[in-house]
Order: structure tokens, then sequence, then C-alpha cells
């Protein structure tokens, strides 16, 4: 299994040299020469503000080689000669797709799968028996069971002819019988198999609404909900409305999650960066938020919007709701949408922080419809409920005007609809069965079991990693993920420049080869230059952690062991 | 703040030029009415069970098993499921970690995209390569991240049939590149000259424009024609000569209303060609689990083939679909239901065949009252649905009735289909969301309701035709004198 392409290497270290803060992704290695020669701002430097030249010309090069696309002959490395007169090649291909970049599922993925099949001809073919994937929050490949309720009412809902067999209730529990009738009595015709609204099935948005509201004690508009195909695609029609040019900017947390940056290179915008501080647990500074704004704006890029993750992916932290009311403000002064990624809500680890949604702050401010322009995003994928086959999750967009409205209805009628299977889960994940329905026990019990092993599983992790020499880690207040900061010694940072790696993804690497473990380097998160993380989910089964830890240790020990200056 | 970020003059210019009829004017209008209590035909999208079809039950079973593995575990899963299904769901959860609740690989599971390969050289005769098969979200997610890579913008253009399925039309204005439209002949059964083809490009690119990528909806929507392998060469040399990308849009390959012209697959003719052109012209092919005898809208579920598209290239749109992280994976295994069915000899056979059957059957029969309904109307010719799922007549519009359109403010045709919807209910898509030659009209119904119900709908829709007609047509004898 191959991604990305062969060369990633030296992408990797001229991302980590040369990505400028409005640039997060540098273009590809085929024109390095002059892309090299380019002068850069220190990546995501705060300090020093980019330079005009800097968001553009990359991006300028790589237009104007592409205008003659069928010119071009085979690029010296290209392995595809053969191909070079076709219409369809890595020159011609959009610019804007060779530009994104999705690290989570990048080079060391690749790497993994290749040792997995290794493993699978040759047990014995390094030093350790299987792969643990702590690269993607993808909980249930690592063996976290569904919750049984959900995927009852599912599978009634998908195969509603049993409905009233006499069997089936022998099968099923009788709240899911009855919830699956619920359900299908709110789809036109009852047809599971029919494209639905849009927006999503009329009924299963009602029940939304009702959970929003319950959860934040404000009304929720059923009218206001887009059911999408998990959350990812709803960000992605967000910024396909906001962003125009390379002149619109987006302002992500550094660091995030690669989603955003990915996204807005594909749509052709700027990111702009505002730095998370890990000495306060990964905050979120409105001063930061400012400077980085009149920064952009100096550089003639118009921000657009902001985007906050709370609870934070990568870094896990939870948002204060004094903070909250802050970033509420400041995007209410400065006429900025505020795209809230909520997607972590029901992630909570710790008992001194709780979630507060965006919409409840803005809601509790006194702010309503007409005073700021929110989107706020859920998933099923995340939670204690980790379904994320099943790509099911909901915008709920507030704030703006109908016409606007009905672009984005626009829009999602393009791809019809979301899928229903998806859309049913995010109607059970935010109406779960009540105290006195008979799931109500079992389904408890899963659900609490589930998030307390996960605040173990991340407190043993955290813990871990806090006692390896030069490693420094915040604890998960929320969401899935350690981001440990690595203070690499000065020899493993020149192993890595000969390897041609970033170093982060030098001791990544090592970590995979030496371990069976898999996660993703700082660089493709964005980080404080100079310094070196890497993002490791808490997702490994409980019994699993124990060993991981060791190996984790034993395998730091020897690194340091080996580059300690 | 005075301008705010999403005003509707802040928009993205490319999302407020993206036109998609199928979901426009005329579906919120009915939708209206539906909720005033009007009785409402949705005959706009091609959306099977909305209209009554019940889903095939093989493989509902199988997915309800999948969604709840522990039954499988249940000494009474038997009384409810039969033997074929539980191991079919045994099979597929073997191919997953996780299950339908872990994300997949972002080109789908390898299990499934290797059935999916054997389908296409079952039917093909060609041998197919699953690493170039990726599943999507149906199939029109594939053809967005297939444009997405094709188009960078406005000085790139797409050759689109028109008609189109207006998901060509909103797609590429949403990815900022340009529409170059070929016309499809209505006098020749909406079939595809070359000429015209040669024509469009020469044009195109006497604007500057450089077209990239060609699109072929076989069998046609809303046109419903089948190309013949002689048509389908011709277009695969032309592509060919003039270096374009060939996007073959094979939705409703199962949906096939004539016996004179089966469905041949763009890349089986590619492929019987031989060298060099089967080794070099690029071709997508799309397909899903939306239409068919299948017509499971509802799953999302899809794929798109790649074919003679450079491994580097490949890698890029593997990076892009990574993004997506993955397509849902019910949707998934829906295709691999769909590409796998059950075989002569299971459990299940006879009873899928037999409910394969009776879809397929009665569409046939529904084509053909259709197309012979809107003939026996005044001012309304219409070539046979030959497959797809719809009819496309053409409206003669008398002068008087495009007046009272303008005066109205209206298209044409969309006074016509609102005029029709508020007279009987019946829901269309105007032919002006399709594209059509100009001063032409047309409408687009599906076929889809129910077949006892379409001599009445039939009716209905003549009487509304004939006294609409009588209202803005000149006295025939005036006329004449």
């Amino acid at each position: 299994m191959r991604r990305f392409v062969a060369d990633k290497t030296r992408n990797l270290i001229r991302r980590a040299s040369t990505w400028s803060p409005t640039c997060p992704v540098s273009p590809r290695p085929h024109h390095p020469p002059s892309l090299l020669s380019q002068p850069t701002s220190p990546p995501f430097s705060s300090s020093s503000p980019s330079h005009p030249s800097s968001i553009t010309s990359p991006l300028r090069f790589l237009t104007a080689a592409a205008l003659h696309p069928l010119s071009f002959p085979a690029s010296p490395n290209s392995m595809a000669s053969n191909y070079s007169t076709t219409p369809v090649t890595l020159q011609s291909v959009n610019p804007k797709v060779l530009k994104c970049e999705y690290a989570v599922r990048g080079e060391i993925v690749t790497l993994a799968q290749k040792l997995e099949q290794d493993l699978k001809q040759n047990p014995d073919s390094h030093p350790f028996d299987e792969i643990i994937y702590c690269n993607i929050g993808n909980p249930q490949s690592l063996g976290q069971q569904p919750i049984t309720f959900f995927r009852e009412v599912l599978a009634l809902c998908d195969h509603p002819a049993i409905l009233d067999r006499s069997e089936t209730q022998g099968l099923f529990s009788a709240d899911a019988i009855e919830r699956a009738f619920q359900i299908l009595d709110q789809i036109p015709g009852r047809a599971t198999g029919a494209y639905s609204h849009s927006q999503g099935i009329k009924g299963l948005r009602e029940t939304i609404a009702a959970g929003i509201a319950e959860r934040d004690g404000f009304p929720a508009d059923p009218n206001d909900i887009f059911l999408t195909d998990g959350a990812s695609p709803a960000v992605h029609m967000m910024m396909q409305l906001l962003i125009r040019s390379e002149k619109d900017g987006i302002l992500c947390p550094i660091p995030q999650y690669p989603l955003y940056s990915a996204s807005i290179a594909l749509h052709g915008g700027t990111l702009v960066p505002y730095y998370l501080d890990e000495a306060t647990g990964w905050g979120l500074e409105i001063s930061e938020l400012k400077k980085q704004l009149e920064t952009a704006k100096s550089n003639g890029v118009c921000v657009r919007a902001l985007v906050v993750i709370n609870p934070g992916n990568p870094t896990g932290q939870v948002l204060a709701e004094d903070n909250q009311r802050e970033i509420v403000e400041f995007c209410k002064n400065e006429g900025l949408v505020l795209l809230a990624d909520e997607v972590y809500q029901e992630n909570i680890y710790v008992p001194d922080k709780q979630f507060h949604s965006f919409k409840k702050v803005c809601r509790s401010m006194g702010y309503g419809e007409k005073n700021i322009s929110l989107v706020s995003f859920q998933s099923v994928s995340k939670g204690y409920y980790g379904e994320c086959g099943k790509r099911g999750g909901y915008m709920e967009v507030t704030g703006f005007s109908p016409e606007i409205r009905e672009q984005i209805y626009k829009v999602a009628s393009v791809n019809l609809c979301s899928n229903i299977s998806g859309q049913i889960l995010a109607s059970l994940v935010m109406n779960p069965p009540k105290v006195g329905d008979e799931s109500y026990e079992s389904y408890t019990g899963e659900k609490d079991g589930i998030l307390s092993s996960l605040a173990k599983r991340a407190k043993t992790l955290e813990d871990a990693l806090n006692s390896l020499e030069g490693v420094t880690c915040n604890r998960a207040e929320g969401a899935m993920y350690l981001f440990p900061c690595i203070d690499l010694p000065h020899k493993a940072i020149k192993a890595a420049e000969a390897a041609k790696r970033a170093p982060d993804a030098f001791y990544a690497h090592r970590l995979l080869d030496a371990t069976g473990v898999v996660v993703v380097p700082g660089s493709g998160f964005g980080q404080v230059p100079g310094t070196w993380h890497f993002r490791c989910t808490i997702l490994p089964q409980e019994d699993r952690i124990p060993a991981i830890v060791s190996r984790l240790t034993e395998f730091h020990k020897k690194f340091m062991d080996e580059f300690r200056d | 703040m005075s301008s705010k970020p999403l005003d509707y003059e802040n928009l993205n210019k490319n999302v407020k030029e993206c036109q998609y009829a199928v979901r426009g004017e005329l579906y919120l209008r009915a939708s209206e009415l539906q909720k005033e209590g009007k009785k409402i035909i949705f005959t706009n999208v091609g959306n099977p069970h909305a209209l009554g079809q019940k889903p095939l039950t093989f493989p509902r079973q199988v997915i309800a098993l999948c969604q709840a593995p522990f039954l499988l575990d249940d000494p009474n899963v038997g009384l409810v499921f039969p033997a074929d299904a539980i191991a079919r769901a045994k099979h597929f959860l073997s191919m997953t970690s996780g299950g339908l609740g872990a994300y997949s690989d972002s080109r789908g599971i390898p299990g499934v995209r290797k059935e999916v390969a054997e389908f296409i050289e079952r039917r093909d005769g060609y041998p197919s390569d699953p690493e170039l098969i990726y599943l999507t979200d149906g199939a029109s997610k594939g053809v967005m991240q297939i444009l997405n890579a094709i188009i960078r913008g406005e000085g790139d253009g797409v050759l689109v049939p028109v008609p189109q399925y207006p998901l060509y039309s909103a797609t590429i204005s949403l990815l900022g590149g340009t529409l170059v439209p070929y016309y499809l002949e209505e006098t020749a059964n909406w079939g595809l000259d070359v000429n015209n083809l040669r024509q469009s490009v020469a044009q195109a690119r006497y604007k500057g424009i450089t077209v990239r990528a060609m699109a072929i909806i076989n069998p046609g929507n809303p046109t419903g024609q089948c190309l013949s392998e002689a048509n389908l060469k011709d277009v695969v040399k032309f592509c060919y000569q003039e270096n374009l990308v060939l996007l073959g849009d094979e939705v409703y390959q199962q949906n096939i209303y004539q016996d004179e012209r089966p469905f041949i697959s763009a890349r089986k003719v590619l492929m019987d060609m031989g060298p060099p052109i089967n080794k070099e012209l690029q071709l997508v092919s799309f397909h899903t689990v939306s239409k068919g005898y299948w017509g499971e809208c509802g799953q999302r579920g899809g794929y798109f083939e790649m074919t003679n598209i450079p491994p580097k290239s490949v890698e890029e749109i593997y990076k892009v679909a990574s993004i997506a992280l993955s397509p849902n994976v019910p949707g998934q295994i829906f295709m691999g239901l769909m590409v796998n069915p059950p075989k002569p000899g299971d459990i299940s056979y006879e009873r899928y065949v037999r409910e394969s059957k009776a879809v397929l059957e009665s569409l046939r029969k529904r084509a053909h009252i259709m197309t012979d309904g809107f003939n026996s109307c005044r001012n309304v010719v219409c070539n046979f649905t030959e497959g797809a799922m719809y009819s496309f007549p053409q409206i003669r519009l008398p002068p008087k009735a495009i007046e009272a359109a303008k005066k109205a403010g209206k298209v044409p045709d969309v006074f016509y289909c609102l005029k029709l919807l508020e007279a009987t209910g019946i829901s269309t898509v105007p032919g002006s969301g399709f594209g059509q030659k100009e001063g032409v009209f047309h409408l687009r119904t599906t076929i889809l309701p129910a077949e006892e119900d379409m001599p009445a709908i039939m009716a209905s829709f003549k009487k509304f035709n004939d006294e609409f007609m009588e209202q803005y047509e000149d006295h025939k004898g005036y006329s004449r004198m």
C-alpha cells in the first residue's frame, strides 16, 4: 500500500524548514530549486510576519507551470514517463490538489502498513509482533465495541421487514424495536434506501435539535441543522463558501488537525495560524489572535473565519468558559465566522473541566442569531460511540441570512444527501436511551466503561511520557490524543538531517521500526519552530497500554543513549 | 461591522454560480404544496425507494447483520436470517478491522475492491486492478474528486453532453472550471455526433480554453438513450486524438429497457480497440448502488475505476480521498453485495432473482407507458426511454405561452412545469435545468412512479397538457388563414 508520492521525505524536510505561516503546506518536490531558493519566513514564526510574496509565489509558480500541461516533458524523477502526454499528469493535475497534505494518513502510515505485510509473511521479520496504530482516532479498529442499542436500531432500520416478526423480539431489545419504528415513521415512505432532503431527514433533525437544546439550555432549530457524511464534508462546505481566493484567510490553531490546512489548500485559501500556548496547557490567548489577525491584514489577507477545536485536536485541552466568551467577543468585534469543531464534546476526562458548546456560550452572553455567525460541527465518529465507519455528522449553522442558507443548501444538494444510516446514528447519539428505558442500564454501562477507560489510558500514557528524559506532555483533558513535546538532542537532529527527515518524523520512524507503534510527527500539525512533538492516540485497549508504555520507555531510553549530546 | 464574511455579496462566486436544478425551484414549490396537504408525485429525482420500490431482501439482511454483529453469536439468529446472509455478513466483517464502525482504507476496503475488480472482469472480459478502484460515497463524490483533480481554473474546460445531468455543470462551476457543451441529437434518438464534438472543442479552444476531459453518460440522463458500440468507439478515438480524459458515467448500466443495444462499458470498448489506444487513453468509469434494480440511493455507495492514469496522479487522488478519511462502510458493503449477488444454488438466489427481475421488468413496462403517453399528447414528442430512469419529452410551447412565461418572469419550461405541478401535483424538472438547444423546451420525469399509478398519472398529464395547449395556442383554424 502506497501513500502519497515517493519522494515524500524531502517534502517533509522542506515542510519543516520552509513552511511559512500562510502556506502551511509546501508544494511538491519536482520544482525544488526555485522553491527552495525562495525567501520564506521561519515556519510558523509568530514574530516574523510573512511577506505577501511568500503567500503567493509558490502558488503562482505552480500555476504558471501548469498552464502548459502538455508541453512538459516527463520530469526526470517521474516514474511515469510514458504518461507524459496524457491530460492528467502530475504536472497538469490541479495544483491545489498537489498542495494539500494530510499527515494523519501520511508516509508513516504507509510504512506501518508495509511492516504489517512483512509480519504477515514472516512473524519474525521485526522486533515486535504487531503494529499498533496510534496515528488516527479510529477507536473501533482498535477493539472498542459499538454501543449495542445504537447498532440494534440501525440494524432494524436497515432491514425493517423483520420489525413485525415475533422472532425479532427474541433478538432485539424492546426499546430498540420501538425506536426503530419511531425513526422509520419519520422517514417518508419508511424508505431508508431513498435519498433524503439534502439537509437530512426532517424528523431526525428535529431529534437532533431537541438534543442540542437539552445540552445547552437554549433552543435549537431543525432548519439550522445540516446532516453530513461525518464532520469533514461539513468543514469542506464551509471552506468552499468562505474562500474566494488565496487572499481569503482562515485563522486556525497551531497545532491543528490537518483537515483544516488540507481543506484550505484544496479551496485555494490561506491558513492564518495562531499558536496555542503549550506552557499554559495549550491555552488560547486573545492577544495572539489579535496579533495574527493584524499581521494577516497587513499582508493583504482578508481573514474570514476563526477555527476553534474544542476539546483540542491534537492538543487535548478543554477551553474554559471565560476563554470561550473572549473568543466569541473577538469574532463578533472582528466580524469573523466562528467555526467551532466540537466533535470531541463527549470526550472529557478530567473532573475540573466541562464541555461548553459555543452556541450555549454565545446565547448566554445574549448574542443571538443576528449578532454572531457560528457553525458548530459534530460527528458520530468520536465521543464514546466512535462510529467512524458510518460517516455521520452534522453542522448547526446559526447567524446567517436566508440567502446564505439557500446557498449552503444548494451546495449540499449537489451531493444529494448524506448516507441515511449515518443520519440515523447522528440522531441516536443526540438522543440516547433515557432513564427507565429497557436499554438504559446497558447503555450507560457501555458508555461509562468506555469513557472511564479512556480517562485511565490518557492518564497512564501521560504519566509514562512525562517520565521520559526530555519529554513533557500536557494532560489530555479531552479528545483522544496526547501531544508530547520531545526535546531532541542535537545529535538526533543531525541524524535526522542526514536521513532527510524532519527531526520529529525521524523520531516517529525510529519508534515505529523499534516498537511497531505508529504515531504522527508534530510537523503534520504545525508547531512552534524548533520544537518537536508527536501525536499519539489514547485508543489502544486498556490491557495493551502497559506493553505500549514499556516498549515506548525502552525505545526512548535507547534512542537517548544513542543520541544524547 | 458593515460587511460580514458570509454576506451574499462576499460569498465565493463559484458557489453562487453553481446551479442544481434537480432540487431547485420546482422541487421547493412541490415541497411547499406537499406541506399544504396537496398530493405530490415526485418524479424529479431518480429515487426509486421514495416512490415505493422495495429494497432487495438479501443485501438488507446482510447489512443488518453487519450492523449488529452480536446477532451472529445468537443461537436464534437463524430464525430471522437465512444462512447465506449470515455467512456473507461474516465474510464482509472479516475483511474489516473494526466492522462498520471503523474508518476503512481511504480508497475503500481492499477485499471489496477486489470483488469489484472481479465483477468488472466478468462484465468486460478484461482484468481489472483493485488498486485502481476507489470506493466512494455514491458516484457523485467520485465525479467531484476526479473533476477536482482535473480542473485548475476557468481556463480548463470539460466537455459535457447537453442535455446533461446537472451534477456536472454544478461541480464544474463549484470548482471554477468551464463547461464546454456538446449537443446530443434529439432527432437521432439523442445520438452523439462526433462532428458536433469537434466543433465544440474547436470553439472552446478558440476562446482560449484548454479542454481536458469529456463526460459521457451511458445510458443517458436525462435523455435515456443507450450508446451503440460504434458510437462509443468514435468517442474513444476522439478523446484519444484530442488528448482528453474520458469520464464514463455508467451508473445506469443495469437499467436497460430494449434488446438491440445492451449496455457496453467504455472500458470494454477501449480494451477491444487494442494498442496503442488501450494503453494510453485515460478513462475513469463511475458506478453506484443508487440505480439499477438496487436503487439504494440512501446508502451513498459507489466506486470509480481508473484506467491508464499515471501512478503519481493516482497517489494524488488517493491523498485527497484520505482527507475525507473513508467512504461510509455500510455503503461499501452494499457495493460489495451488488457486484457479487447470490449465485445459483445459494438459499437466497431464487428470491434475489425474483425480486430484481420484477423491478426491472416493471421499469421496462413503465418506460413504454410513459413515452407512449407523452407521444399521445398535443405538441409533445418523446424519444423512447431505452435505458436509465427518465423520460425527456420535448414540449412545443406556443408563442403565447412563451410570452406569458416572460410576463411571469419565468423561463418558459419552468412556467410550464410550475403550472403542471399546480394542476396535477406532478413534480418534474424543467429542461432548462439540463441544458437544451435554444428555443426548444423539455421536461424530465422519472419513470419511477408505481406501475399501477402510471396510467392515471399519464392521463392527468395529458389532460393538463392538452388544456394548456388549448389555452395558449392560437386557434388552429385562425393560424392557418
